[in-house]
């Protein structure tokens, strides 16, 4: 009995950090806690919320995702391209620059599943590529002028609520549908937890990580839409850095960094604690290189325990 | 007396918790000396060489080496003392030249500065005092395993050991290889080294040594002088034991000459014209040393690997199943030997196992029907007798044996027809290796059929209908159930059968 207390607590340890998180920033400053800030913080963090999913999945089958960044970098320029320099319905514009996004999570597919790279450089590789892409293609120059409508996405709200959170919301309903009601979720796990196992239990394991770093593209996708509504211009360097933030997110969450292992709901408590983290240091005059510092810090901390845990287990 | 022996291990015990490796081994070898040190798998010859070595600590027992005593060594001592061992592994490095790896770790130096020119000189003098024929300046990854080899033994000897001890050295070697081999091995002992061989392969043992050890079970078994033994008394020696384990009644069933799976001249993956027919209902035994490639051929028919050549049919139609899946669809099974690396997903519970193959069967629209995900899983634990306070407990928190039954049962619900075993009882207790048994019957009697790769001559012949047996990637020998006799498997096992005929 002790030990299911102890072990439900382990798992939800990262909501009580948020909590504390939460109190002390109250107290070091009222204004924190006030539900437009709240809604401030839900609202900022709702481009790392889309991302963090299709990070989850990807660091669930103890792969990795560096692309994330220009994945959003390249939908910011490509949507507003097409909007913009192509005239293109703003429906349309998005559903195509969500496709390149996805095609992108292919071609990591491929290298990764079909060639065999290490995820960490063929999405090394596809960041710098389209980092570089993305800039040539909007001559390092921001693209704006968009219709009016298209800013409802990033801006607007329904009641208190803003529209990004309802859309991280919704991924995040989706992804754990995906996760815990069909099969694919199934096939993550087990592809995490032991890769040889799984393809002798049936599971074909290449077309699985194809899959992942597809939705992995189009989940970075989705983010950088909501971003480039938010922002209302398509910026060379928009996603810059996302990664970091992204894998922090998830890794904080409690994914295992060693694969097979994490649930999405303490994936979005991490998210929430990046962004009260990085709301809270706003309001409290930290600059942004010691933020720098302090983010770097918690990376290593999340990681360091999910191996500590390893560790232990295999001592046992 | 007792300076005739350069070593001598005396009373060597080593208790691992709950397993006793090696029980009061004894031996001694002579200078000048090849001793063969045989027995099947798993009588402990590689922990023995391992206390000679320091890789392992005797728990009692004392080694005797030139006259001095030694509760256990340390590859120091064991360095100092003289004692080399050249593993099936070898330790070079492939970028670096034959000279170079001579003197790995201890490189010739002017100051600080390697000395290419002196150690590619003394590799060549090294060498020629072998008789072995290498380039000094070529890269050790261009080199054939034999030189590779070559060059372990003469950095053995360059480290002036007097005492070489060879864990299988012929088992990567090409016939012609092993000829040159023997020779360097011959030219040792003249020069008054020591030789310590294992070898499974007994005309090499009668061709080489002088005196024969053998271990069963961890057990010292008795010494042989070569030339007065025959290979009869040697292959019952090794296996030597009644055969006393019970195994539980199978009903009769095999009535049914109905074949389900044939191969015709299926080779790759290291097996060489492979055929065979297994009926249904049959338990079809695949015998064989470590290395014989039965795991191999258990692959290519689950489709982890691709054949190169001949045909699999499966009831009559043939079947080339490109990766498990479809295999798996088409009614195969494979049970892996590394359970826990290959077999379960430890990590995920035991619904989760039992649903695996066939989740993709039981969706819809891939939505897991939850209801007969939960009724799968306790059909087959029921059935399966899985001892488990819940359905989702993890598998790694299980025993060795109930985690068999979970791969059993997840296979029993992907409905497969031809279920291939390789090593099922490896390291599960007696009690639930007797339950293994049991279930195998069961599937039997359900007019099941098994393909059951074991090197435990005693569940082999308990539990088969028929037995094959393989040696170096080939059949060697197949028998009938009135033939079953323990030394005969052996023999067609290490091929004497083939050199004799």
């Amino acid at each position: 009995m002790k030990e299911k207390v102890l072990y439900q607590l382990k798992d939800k340890a990262i909501w009580v950090v948020f909590v504390i998180l939460f109190i002390g920033f109250t107290i070091a400053n009222p204004r924190f806690i006030e539900t437009k800030n709240l809604f401030t913080i839900a609202r900022q963090v709702s481009m790392y919320g889309i991302a963090s999913i299709g990070m989850t999945f990807v660091i669930l089958i103890a792969g990795i995702d560096l692309s994330t960044g220009s994945v959003i970098t390249v939908v910011n320029i490509v949507c507003a391209y097409l909007m913009v320099n192509s005239g293109m319905n703003m429906v349309l514009a998005v559903i195509c620059s969500l496709i390149i996004a996805t095609l992108i999570g292919i071609l990591n597919g491929f290298m990764v599943s079909s060639i065999g790279i290490p995820a960490i450089i063929a999405t090394f590789a596809t960041q710098t590529v389209f980092e570089g892409a993305a800039y040539l293609m909007s001559g390092g120059t921001p693209i704006f002028g968009f219709n009016e409508k298209f800013k409802v996405l990033g801006q607007g709200y329904v009641g208190p609520v803003p529209i990004p959170v309802i859309v991280m919301a919704a991924c995040f309903a989706a992804g754990s549908f995906i996760l815990n009601k069909t099969f694919f979720g199934r096939y993550f796990y087990a592809v995490g937890g032991n890769e040889d196992a799984a393809r002798l239990s049936g599971i074909r394991v290449g077309r699985m990580k194809y899959l992942i770093y597809a939705l992995s593209g189009f989940f970075a996708g989705l983010a950088g839409i909501v971003l480039l509504s938010r922002t209302n211009s398509g910026q060379p360097t928009a996603g810059k850095g996302y990664e970091f933030d992204v894998i922090t997110c998830v890794v904080l969450g409690g994914v295992s960094v060693n694969g097979g292992y994490g649930k999405l709901s303490n994936v979005l408590a991490g998210v929430l604690i990046i962004g009260a983290l990085s709301n809270g240091m706003v309001l409290m005059n930290v600059s942004s290189y010691t933020q720098m510092v302090i983010k770097g810090v918690i990376l290593a901390f999340a990681v360091g325990f999910d191996c500590i845990q390893k560790k232990k287990q295999g001592d046992q | 007396m007792s300076n005739e022996y350069v070593l001598e291990l005396q009373h060597i015990r080593k208790e691992y918790p709950g397993v006793v490796a090696l029980k009061d081994v004894s031996l001694s070898v002579k200078k000048g000396e090849i001793l063969a040190l045989i027995g099947e798998n798993g009588a402990g010859k590689s922990t023995l060489i391992k206390t000679c070595s320091g890789a392992v600590i005797p728990t009692s027992g004392k080694l005797v080496v030139n006259g001095k005593e030694y509760s256990s060594m340390t590859p120091q001592l064991a360095a100092q003392n003289g004692i080399a061992i050249i593993y099936q592994e070898f330790n070079n490095v492939g970028e670096l030249s034959a000279a170079e790896n001579l003197f790995l770790g201890r490189p010739i130096r002017k100051g600080i500065i390697i000395d290419k020119a002196a150690m590619e000189r003394e590799a060549k003098k090294a060498f020629e005092q072998l008789h072995i024929k290498i380039d000094p300046k070529a890269l050790v990854k261009n080199l054939t395993v034999g030189y590779q080899q070559m060059i372990e033994i003469a950095k053995a000897i360059q480290q002036d050991a007097k005492i070489l001890i060879m864990d299988e050295p012929s088992a990567p070697l090409t016939s012609a290889e092993v000829e040159s081999m023997f020779e360097v091995v011959e030219l040792l002992r003249k020069k008054g080294v020591s030789i310590i061989y294992i070898s499974h392969r007994l005309e090499e043992i009668y061709r080489l040594s002088d005196r024969i050890v053998v271990l069963r079970d961890g057990e010292y078994i008795k010494t042989l002088i070569t030339k007065d033994s025959h290979v009869e008394e040697l292959i019952h020696l090794m296996v030597g034991r009644e055969l006393n384990e019970s195994y539980p009644p199978r009903k009769e069933c095999i009535n049914n000459k109905e074949v389900v799976l044939e191969l015709k001249d299926v080779s790759g993956n290291g097996d060489i014209d492979i055929s065979l027919k297994i009926h249904k209902g049959e338990v079809l035994g695949l015998g064989g040393l470590v290395g014989a490639g039965r795991t191999e051929l258990a692959e290519m028919i689950f489709g982890s690997v691709q054949k190169e050549a001949g045909q699999i049919i499966l009831n009559g139609k043939e079947i080339n199943p490109k990766d498990p899946r479809e295999a798996i669809d088409l009614g195969i099974a494979l049970v892996p030997e590394d359970r826990k690396r290959h077999g379960a997903l430890l990590g995920n519970s035991i619904m989760k196992n039992i649903n695996m193959p066939i989740y993709s069967r039981t969706s819809k629209l891939s939505i897991i029907n939850k209801k007969i995900e939960h009724d799968t899983a306790e059909k087959y634990q029921k059935e399966m007798a899985i001892k488990t306070p819940s359905l989702h407990q993890l598998v790694k928190n299980l025993s060795g044996g109930n985690q068999q039954k979970v791969i059993l049962g997840k296979w029993m619900a992907a409905n497969s027809e031809l279920i291939i075993f390789d090593e099922p009882t490896r390291g599960i207790d007696v009690g639930a290796k007797y339950e293994i048994y049991k279930l195998i019957n069961d599937l039997v009697e359900k007019g099941k059929t098994v393909l059951l790769i074991s090197s435990e001559m005693e569940e082999l012949i308990g539990m088969s209908d028929r037995i094959l047996v393989l040696s170096e990637g080939r059949i060697t020998g197949m028998l009938e159930k009135n033939e079953f006799d323990p030394d005969l498997i052996m023999t067609f096992a290490s091929a004497v059968r083939e050199e004799q005929a």
